[in-house]
């Protein structure tokens, strides 16, 4: 490596750690983002600019094609669907490396006269590597739904099933590290791995999703960083290290917002258990649903002195972040408060309802978090829920059957009444049943979120 | 010798664990999506590989793949974050000054 490439690799880390900083304030966090950008950038022409380089076309070639998918995918990407867009542009980080370690091993013909540690840390960067691309493969396929995204387990087998993968990955692992040269050994890692990834993510509901997105972001950055240390590339080594461990920490921060642990994530099960749901509903007594027009809806929201939007991922399917804002504005323009409920993982994924309601050029402080709505709810007039369902859940709190039982919540039932936006009784994307709706407090006003809303907006015009 | 290697790594991991220790659930999102850019780093895994030399059609081909892989991470990665991170452009006293579409620039500081 030349000073030069050194002096660049150095340059591109200081912008890396100084982006990322930049990225944990509202205020510096586009800034930042560039600033990570321009880390990469400078990287890569740092590489370029190695002693002994060729192959020109070809990088050229890959680098295009990346461009050409990269570019348009980012940029049409509807902001409903960018977690599973994320979880995407993760799995072929993974993919790149374990396609990278399955080059290594074909050119120097099983790590023949390399040391130890390069194919340990090769082999390392294809299991993660690949256990990354495929598990993040299928968590693209739950949120696109062209897979159910309720949690498909195999039972009891589920577990041993996962050993017995793992155990057979790093099997053919040691072998080629003790020299083993057929080019079988390496396919069976990659493909043991490959299976794990599917078989842990498959077993996750819905709304543990993007921990496990999370989760898999840091395994990408640790492959990348024990591909670093095979190529013997400080830039590799610590762009993927930071990763790694941000991410383990950002992972870790998802799973308290749900009060979730990540060990009983990856256990998988979440949503699966049934009865516990059931349970909850014979539980509420069998009580009927009430359930209300736009313009009574309309009406009960004109005569409230303070009105509570409470935002789930329904809102966002049905783009309605637009008319709520419309809605709004004129309940505002009534001198009613209107004020926003975001729980955390509202939408998604941490902060996506943050993004979409932005969108919609809602006033940033009229977001309130979870802690705040909690202790507003209770001089709320009407709690307006649309498309939420989990989050608000009186189960979690309620019922220590419940698969979501111990997750925070809006408490929306302390407010002096509900009015619930729904497509229809449906369970949420955990898969079970609110009692919410069947609270004497909820009115349920059927139908897609942004008609409803676009109704109640007509009403409220009309009053 | 690979200990200075070892060595920058779990320098890096430090760093990684400091810099993320208190953010603001709100950037939890844009944040994962920022980090995954950065691990698009792989890129030039790739690149060294490939610009070094190698034999054979199928090494060639998986190369290839495997750079435009990392492009893909690394484009779309910083693309959509900065799609996800526009929308929080802070508006200066109610008044939408169109900061919207020109990323570079900073709309008005408040």
């Amino acid at each position: 490596m030349t000073t030069l490439v050194s002096v660049l690799y150095i340059v591109a880390f200081v912008l890396f750690i100084y982006g990322l900083m930049g990225m944990t304030g509202p205020r510096t966090a586009v800034r930042g983002n560039w600033i990570a950008a321009a880390g990469m950038a400078i990287a890569v022409v740092a590489t370029l600019l190695l002693p002994g380089m060729g192959n020109w076309l070809l990088i050229a070639l890959g680098l295009g094609i990346g461009a050409v998918i990269g570019v348009p995918a980012a940029r049409r990407v509807k902001m409903t669907a960018m977690p599973q867009m994320v979880a995407l542009f993760n799995g072929v980080g993974g993919g790149a490396v374990a396609l990278i370690a399955w080059v290594e091993f074909r050119v120097t013909t099983g790590y023949e006269d390399e040391p130890l540690y390069v194919a340990i840390a090769s082999l390392f960067a294809a299991i993660v590597g690949s256990v990354s691309f495929w598990g993040s493969g299928v968590a693209f396929g739950k949120l696109q739904e062209i897979l159910p995204g309720r949690p498909v387990t195999l039972g009891r087998l589920q577990q041993p099933l996962n050993i017995v993968l793992l155990a057979a990955s790093v099997a053919f692992a040691v072998i080629i590290a003790s020299g083993g040269r057929s080019e079988w050994l390496i396919i069976g890692v990659l493909v043991a791995a490959g299976l794990i990834g599917v078989m842990v993510v498959l077993p996750i509901g819905g709304a543990d999703m993007p921990v496990v997105i999370s989760l898999l972001n840091a395994f990408t950055g640790l492959s990348a960083a024990a591909m670093g240390l095979a190529l013997d590339n400080t830039a590799l080594i610590v762009a993927g290290m930071i990763v790694g461990a941000s991410g383990s920490i950002l992972t870790n921060l998802m799973a308290q917002a749900m009060n979730r642990s990540i060990p009983a994530i990856l256990a998988g099960g979440f949503g699966g258990a049934a009865p516990g749901g059931a349970a909850t509903v014979s539980g509420a007594g069998g009580r009927p649903v009430r359930s209300t027009s736009t313009a009574d809806a309309a009406i009960q929201l004109a005569y409230a002195g303070r009105v509570m939007v409470v935002p789930g991922y329904g809102l966002a399917v049905a783009q309605a972040q637009h008319a709520v804002r419309e809605m709004a504005d004129l309940l505002e323009a009534k001198g009613i408060d209107v004020a926003y409920a975001v729980h955390p993982v509202a939408g998604r994924m941490p902060g996506h309802m943050n993004v979409l309601l932005a969108e919609a050029d809602v006033p940033y402080e009229a977001l309130k978090e979870m802690d705040e709505s909690n202790s507003a709810f209770p001089q709320v007039d009407v709690s307006l829920v649309i498309g939420a369902n989990d989050v608000t859940n009186p189960a979690a709190q309620s019922d220590p059957s419940s698969p979501i039982y111990g997750m925070p919540i809006l408490n929306v039932t302390s407010s002096r009444s509900v009015i619930v936006l729904k497509r229809s009784m449906g369970s949420g994307f955990a898969g079970i049943d609110n009692a919410l709706f069947t609270d004497e407090k909820t009115a349920m006003l059927f139908g897609d979120a942004k008609e409803s809303v676009g109704g109640i907006v007509e009403e409220l015009k009309a009053l | 010798m690979p200990i200075e290697s070892i060595a920058i790594l779990v320098l890096a991991g430090f760093v990684g664990y400091t810099v993320i220790s208190k953010v603001p659930n709100t950037l939890h999102t844009p944040l994962m999506s920022g980090t995954n850019a950065i691990h698009g780093i792989v890129l030039l895994g790739g690149l060294i590989v490939l610009g070094h030399g190698v034999d054979g059609v199928l090494n060639k081909i998986l190369l290839v793949v495997a750079i435009a892989f990392g492009m893909i991470n690394v484009v779309g990665g910083f693309l959509v974050t900065d799609r996800m991170l526009g929308m929080f452009k802070q508006r200066p006293g109610g008044q939408r000054s169109g900061g919207r579409g020109a990323g570079g620039r900073e709309g008005g500081e408040q």
